[in-house]
Formats: structure tokens, sequence, C-alpha cells
């Protein structure tokens, strides 16, 4: 099944542009992996950061001395080197975690060692190369809670295997959340099976009981 | 200068073909520029906006052979070239993005050459929207689209309250989005 619940505009076009830290980056690109829809939105945002490349007051002052560099740099560097790729056959597999996420954590879900948090949920770390976000995979027991919480900013998730809920809807493959500061809510994962979500926030999670607010510095959320 | 699309995308492909040095340097003369200012608007240096330019022009010779003018305009395929170096060269991070070869890749429903012509013809649409815009929401779109300044100092530098701002950057987009016929 496709999903249902897309990336917004803003967050989009600041894939298209170049201006979302590598951490947002990956629900977003692994989103796109799972989502024909988003691409063509995608295409579209990439089109008019071309269109605007065109009407962008060109910086012309050094263009004769840069080109002569570059001349320069041309004759050093030789013919052209890249050649398209062949075309090969994929085979459609099953794997839980599409590219570029797999790419990421090395595996597949199942070959992945997770860590306990309590209460059967468990988690992976996945590093980035930027310092705003932390990023991880959560697997929550099928029929069970996430601890409800605010959040001190943003937080992205994207569902990889079964499903979760809460006030603003259900979340299955595909599906990504957005959720911000004003957002309170305690997602519960589907009876399926367990919820296997990416999960990107910019700021520990505000959680409402004193106790976890206590004990999280600890388990790393 | 203005210059053809259609003549851009034969440009690339005389880089492609023959390693063309007379038709890089107009490619050059007419992105070079370009690709510095949105650099400068980056990186707020001269210097590292012009080595960033000098690397994206660069890849752009030797990549030549990889552009397809079926999936999209010169100047989109060179937009997402200084996109990604901005990104690995200059913030030192990698863009994470979605690889049609993976066997977890859900493909689209229609046929690949068709998702072309679509995005072409959308290129079309684009354009024309951007271009019916009133010449000021479309620079405070174009400003604010490449993420170079803040909203307050755009507003600052068009002498307009922070909430005009705001407002005309929605219009422009709404305007854009419904010229496209989006959600």
């Amino acid at each position: 099944m496709r999903p249902r619940h897309h990336i917004r505009d803003e967050l989009l076009a600041a894939y298209a542009t170049g201006d979302l830290a590598e951490g947002w980056s990956l629900p977003v690109a692994t989103h796109l992996a799972l989502c024909p829809e988003c691409r063509a939105r995608l295409a579209r945002f990439e089109a008019a950061a071309g269109d605007m490349l065109e009407t962008i007051e060109p910086a012309e002052a050094s263009v004769e001395s840069s080109w002569q560099e570059i001349r320069q740099r041309l004759a050093e560097a030789g013919s052209p080197t890249s050649r398209p790729k062949p075309k090969t056959e994929t085979t459609r597999g099953d794997y839980v975690l599409p590219a570029p996420l797999r790419n990421y954590v090395g595996a597949d879900a199942d070959e992945l060692k997770w860590k306990a948090l309590g209460r059967g949920a468990y988690q992976v770390l996945v590093p980035t190369g930027d310092e705003e976000t932390s990023v991880r995979l959560l697997r929550i027991p099928a029929g069970k809670p996430v601890p409800e919480h605010g959040h001190g900013g943003r937080e992205l998730t994207l569902v990889l295997s079964g499903s979760f809920s809460d006030v603003t809807g259900r979340y299955g493959r595909g599906d990504l959340e957005d959720a911000d500061e004003d957002l309170e809510h305690q997602p519960i994962a589907g009876d399926e099976e367990d919820c296997i979500c990416l999960a990107v926030t910019d700021a520990p999670l505000r959680f409402k009981s004193r106790l976890l607010r206590f004990v999280q510095p600890m388990l790393g959320i | 200068m203005t210059e053809d699309p259609e003549d851009m995308s034969r440009l690339i492909a005389a880089v492609a073909r023959a390693q063309d040095v007379s038709a890089f340097e107009r490619l050059f003369r007419h992105f070079g520029p370009r690709v510095k200012a949105y650099m400068m608007r980056h990186t707020g240096n001269h210097q590292t906006a012009e080595e960033l330019m000098q690397e994206t022009m660069m890849l752009v010779w030797n990549k030549a052979t990889l552009f397809d003018p079926d999936k999209g305009n010169a100047s989109t395929w060179i937009f997402t070239i200084a996109r990604n170096t901005f990104i690995s060269a200059y913030r030192k991070q990698n863009r994470p993005e979605f690889d049609p070869n993976d066997p977890a890749f859900v493909p689209d429903d229609i046929a690949p050459a068709d998702v072309e012509f679509q995005n072409r013809q959308e290129a079309d649409l684009v354009h024309a929207a951007l271009k019916d815009l009133p010449e000021e929401q479309r620079e405070l779109v174009q400003r604010s689209f490449f993420g170079d300044v803040s909203h307050s100092d755009l507003a600052e530098e068009f002498g307009l309250p922070l909430g005009t701002v705001k407002s005309r950057i929605r219009m422009a987009i709404a305007k854009l989005r419904k010229s496209l016929g989006e959600r």
C-alpha cells in the first residue's frame, strides 16, 4: 500500500534546495523511496530551483579570471570521466529498511543490534554527519504505547513496519509524521506486529512523567 | 545575456560527445556567475563561493555524459550539482538520496518515459508560474527559497513589516501552487 501521510511542502522544498540537515533528510529520502507521488513533487521543486538559478542576479565580476583558471584545470583534467552506469535489472525485495536508510545502519532490521529501552521497546542509534539532530530506529511492541510526550522541537517519524496511531491519525509503512512543539501525543503501536520506525528529533523529548524525565538522559532519548 | 534552455542542453551534449571546450565556455559564462551567486548566498564569502563554483563547474564537465535532457533542463541539472557540492564540500555532510535500483524501492505506476515527459511539462509550468508572479513576490520567494536570509532580514531589506513579508511569501506560494494544480 502507498503511503498516505506525505512530506510537507516546506520540508520537501528545503530538501530540494539543500537547506535540510542530514538527519532530517534521512526520513525524507527514505519516504521518497516508497512514494512515487512525493518524487513527482520533488521533481517540481527541483525544476523551480533550477528556474530560480536562471533568474538569480549573477556574480559576474570575476568571470574572466575564473574562466582562465577553469581552462587551466580542464587542460590538466583531460576528458570527462563519468560514464552512465549500465542499467541493471533490479529484483524487488522485501527489505524492511529501504535505501538510503539501510546503508546508514549497515543491515536490515532483523540483523541489527537492538538496545533495550525498557517496557519491551528497543532502539538503534543512527549516526549522521550533522550535530543538530539525533536519529534512531525504534521498535515498539505490538499494541503497546510509546510514553506520552511533547516536543522540545520538531520530531519526524517514518514508519517502516507495523503501524502506530495517535490523535493525528494512523501511520503505516512509508507514512511520515511531522510533529512540532505544539503536539502532545501518545502514539500506540498497532496490534498486528511490532512497529519499527525511524525517529528524528532536534531536541530531547519532553516526557510528562517526572520519572521518565529523570531517566531520560540515561536512555539517551 | 539570455540563453535558450534548449541551447544549454545542446551545449552539455556537445561537452559529453566531443569534450567541446568552446561549448563548455558558453555554459561556464552563463552558469558560472549564477552558481557563484547561489554559493555567495549560502556562504557569504567570495573566495569560498568561487571555489565551490569552480568545483561545481568541473563536475559539470566531468559528468556531462550523465546529463539526460529527457529528465529535465540544463539549469535544473546544474542546480542539483551545485546543491550537492555545497552539501558535501562546504557542510561536510552526506545527502541521503533514494536509489531506484534498491530492491525495496517502490517504482512509479507509469512508465519512466512518461514520468520524464511529465517532469518536462511540469518544469515548463513551474517556469510560467514563476514568471507570472509580480516582481516583488518573485524576488521574495526566490530569496527565501534559497534559504539565504530570514524573513525578518527580508522585511528590513524591503522596508516592509515582517507580517507583510510573511503573508506575501504565503500568497506567492499559494498562487504558484494553484497554477501548478497542487493540493
